[in-house]
């Protein structure tokens, strides 16, 4: 059969009917995802395939939905469950931190908790407030959970794949503002890809760009608009996806920083103690003396996500990308 | 001595009503004597004419989002009654802690309709109440305000003062363990708090009887050792009668009160939302004829205080009257400092410096 072309909503989806054919023990719940399909349809049609046995509305509360799947992941069952928005996490926040975390390491090992928890993440659909929250520092912070964040359709069922089938919690963020914004060939047949992997999306010597999530796409046009200008053209860029948070793939970055000195962190979330300062930490540890200029970061400034008015000014965009690769190479 | 609260006991499935859904006032005496002698036809009057007011601010909402003008807007439309009752009794002095589905109560206590319309077109501006006005913002995180409501009872109490703290939220928010905190401290420090539900049967796309396997919402009152009623939320008398029994209680030092208004959403959910792919048509077609401006309506004709054409003429003012809210609301600018300047009191100097940036690289606006 031929390969679909899906946009990330539906390889999402795809990812779930598929893994819920073949394993009988994957459980869907969360608000609206059984009739509706979810606010943003990602479990469209799973309850009518799989019955409310399997695909349920849970109550309102975050972490009523995270206990419960705590204790079904602990029972055997491998709970696929999903927050309405981004910002609704940190209801759950205690039950992932205190005990989906832990669990493992508590009993030593006797009991664990291989439960998936997907967050429709970050701005840029003009919704309302608490709707457009980068969480990942959050989560990636906690030991015992895995954060990983997609940015393709490819790369979202690929990574779904390996989230359910992993055996410890794992934080999956998708970035709502692509949900719909690329359709790219999904295989049909069964695949992953793996976590703690990130992906070099293109090779270059001059300069390493690290972005994640909608992130990447700002990259990408920050890129196209280098190749406007005859000097900038000449930069041979290097862009990763980073592709999972935690545990983060630091042999790609340190290869990759390694060749080119240069080092451009670009994230949605706000600046400070992000995913960015992390990433520049490691490479200080490791590789300060292969730099040829100071590590740059694109990040939003250290304020809360403003209402949608204000979006346009708040979010890292291209330009911002842009002039930063600039500004490295010029130092 | 017996209260309303033994009168309408939700563990015996009854609901208060004193006015039905035709505009007639219940036969019963026991019942239609909790209508008090202040609320007369006048001010019933008065009060339809508000609740036509916000039902078309309300619809205007909806047209602007639609004209691409607002973002998401979540509509009270169905919740008039409910939120006029409460707003007839409520004092200035009072305060509002509500979640997001309110603009009717919301605008009662003094929060300008212009105000509003900025908040969801997307302007921490319109969240600004005015200095005179206790209402806190909008509280989008479900469940998360009633402990507020709770804790700003209890400053009210430990102060000696007459005033009151009510909260709304819907059905859903029950579900969260907020919910049950707030009730449950509630119970404990008998702060002067009023919890009003809007059980308007949906929480999106989940159904009441999802949400919870109690008969009633107002019957979860019972467990914390708070007293809690079941009350036809279209019906304005009966919304009426219930708040300010609650406030009555409140001032007196007996504690809060959970009020659960039965009501229905007759829209979706949201802007964003389509009810139609998961709510049978034929239930809002039994709620239509319960909205509670038509039973008003017919109540009010019946006095001979009411008719087409003096709806027809109010209608037409305040079309012109929200016509010129909107300006005010279009004309309320984002500032982009402001994004910086409310973080704390006083902006640490690295935030300083990456506002400065910020600000330096806006394009021109
Ligand atoms: C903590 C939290 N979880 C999820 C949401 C998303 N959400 C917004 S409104 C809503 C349903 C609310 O239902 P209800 O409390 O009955 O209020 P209604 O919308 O019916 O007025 C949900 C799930 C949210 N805003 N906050
Ligand atoms: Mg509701």
């Amino acid at each position: 059969m031929e390969n679909p072309k899906l946009n990330i909503v539906e390889a999402i989806n795809l990812a779930l009917k598929q893994e819920m054919e073949r394993d009988p023990s994957v459980l869907i719940f969360g608000e609206d995802v059984g009739k509706d399909g979810g606010v943003f349809r990602v479990t469209d049609k799973l309850q009518a395939q799989f019955t409310e046995d399997r695909v349920f509305d849970s109550p309102l509360g975050e972490s009523g939905i995270a206990g419960m799947a705590i204790g079904l992941a602990m029972y055997g069952f491998k709970p696929v469950v999903e927050v309405q928005f981004d910002g609704f996490y940190h209801q759950m926040l205690d039950q992932m931190l205190q005990h989906a975390a832990r669990m493992r390491n508590r009993s030593r090992g006797r009991y664990t908790v291989p439960m998936v928890v997907r967050v429709p993440s970050g701005g840029g659909i003009k919704a309302l407030e608490h709707h457009s929250e980068s969480i990942e520092t959050f989560v990636a912070h906690t030991p015992g959970l895995k954060v990983v964040y997609p940015s393709t359709p490819y790369d979202a069922k690929g990574l779904l794949l390996a989230a359910i089938r992993d055996p410890d919690p794992v934080i999956f963020m998708e970035p709502k503002r692509l949900y719909r914004a690329i359709k790219q060939e999904v295989p049909l047949e069964d695949y992953i890809v793996p976590i703690g992997v990130a992906n070099v999306l293109q090779e270059g010597t001059d300069i390493t760009v690290i972005a994640w999530g909608a992130m990447v796409r700002e990259a990408q046009a920050a890129m196209e608009n280098l190749k406007t200008n005859p000097t900038t053209a000449q930069y041979s860029v290097e862009l990763i996806d980073l592709r999972t948070i935690s545990p983060i793939d630091q042999a790609t970055i340190f290869a990759s920083v390694e060749k080119t000195g240069r080092l451009v962190i670009v994230q949605e979330a706000v600046k400070s103690f992000g995913p960015g300062a992390e990433i520049a930490a490691l490479v200080a540890e490791k590789l300060l003396y292969s730099l040829k200029s100071p590590i740059h970061r694109v990040a939003a400034p250290d304020i809360t996500v403003p209402y949608l008015q204000a979006e346009q000014w708040y979010l890292p965009n291209a330009q911002q990308i842009q002039n930063a690769i600039t500004t490295v190479m010029a130092s | 001595m017996s209260d309303i609260f033994s009168q309408f006991d939700p563990l015996l499935g009854k609901r208060l009503q004193i006015m039905d859904e035709n505009g007639v006032i219940s036969a019963d005496p026991a019942v239609s004597a909790l209508r008090p002698p202040e609320l007369t036809d006048e001010l019933i009057k008065q009060a339809y004419e508000k609740m036509l007011f916000m039902k078309m601010a309300d619809q205007k909402a909806n047209n602007l989002q639609r004209t691409g003008r607002m973002g998401t807007y979540a509509s009270i439309r169905g919740q008039e009654a409910t939120q006029m009752g409460a707003g007839l009794v409520m004092k200035p002095e009072d305060w509002l802690l509500p979640a997001f589905r309110e603009l009717g109560i919301m605008w009662l206590h003094g929060i300008p309709i212009e105000n509003m319309y900025s908040y969801w077109m997307g302007n921490e501006m319109g969240s600004r109440p005015p200095e005179n006005v206790n209402c806190v913002p909008i509280s989008i995180v479900v469940g998360s305000q009633m402990l507020h409501a709770v804790g700003v009872g209890l400053g009210m109490k430990k102060k000696k003062e007459q005033k009151v703290a009510v909260a709304f939220f819907g059905d859903g928010a029950t579900s969260e363990g907020d919910f049950h905190e707030a009730m449950n401290c509630a119970g404990v420090f008998k702060p002067n708090t009023i919890l009003i539900c809007q059980n308007n049967q949906w929480a999106i796309s989940v159904p009441r009887s999802y949400q919870t396997a109690s008969t009633t919402i107002a019957q979860k009152a019972i467990a914390y050792g708070v007293p809690g009623i079941q009350v036809d939320g279209n019906d304005l008398i009966g919304m009426y009668v219930a708040v300010k029994t609650a406030r009555e209680r409140a001032i007196r030092g007996e504690g809060i009160t959970l009020i659960e208004a039965y009501t229905y959403r007759l829209g979706d959910h949201t802007t964003s939302d389509d009810a139609k792919k998961y709510r049978d048509p034929e239930e809002v077609e039994l709620w239509k004829p319960r909205d509670p401006l038509i039973r008003l309506q017919k109540y009010l004709a019946s006095k001979n205080l009411w008719t087409q054409e003096t709806e027809d003429q109010l209608t037409a003012k305040y079309e012109k009257e929200i016509e010129a809210i909107v300006e005010k609301a279009q004309a309320i600018i984002y500032n982009p400092s402001d994004m910086f300047d409310y973080t704390y009191a006083v902006l640490p100097p690295q935030l300083q410096a990456q506002k400065e940036e910020l600000l330096r690289n806006l394009p021109q606006i």
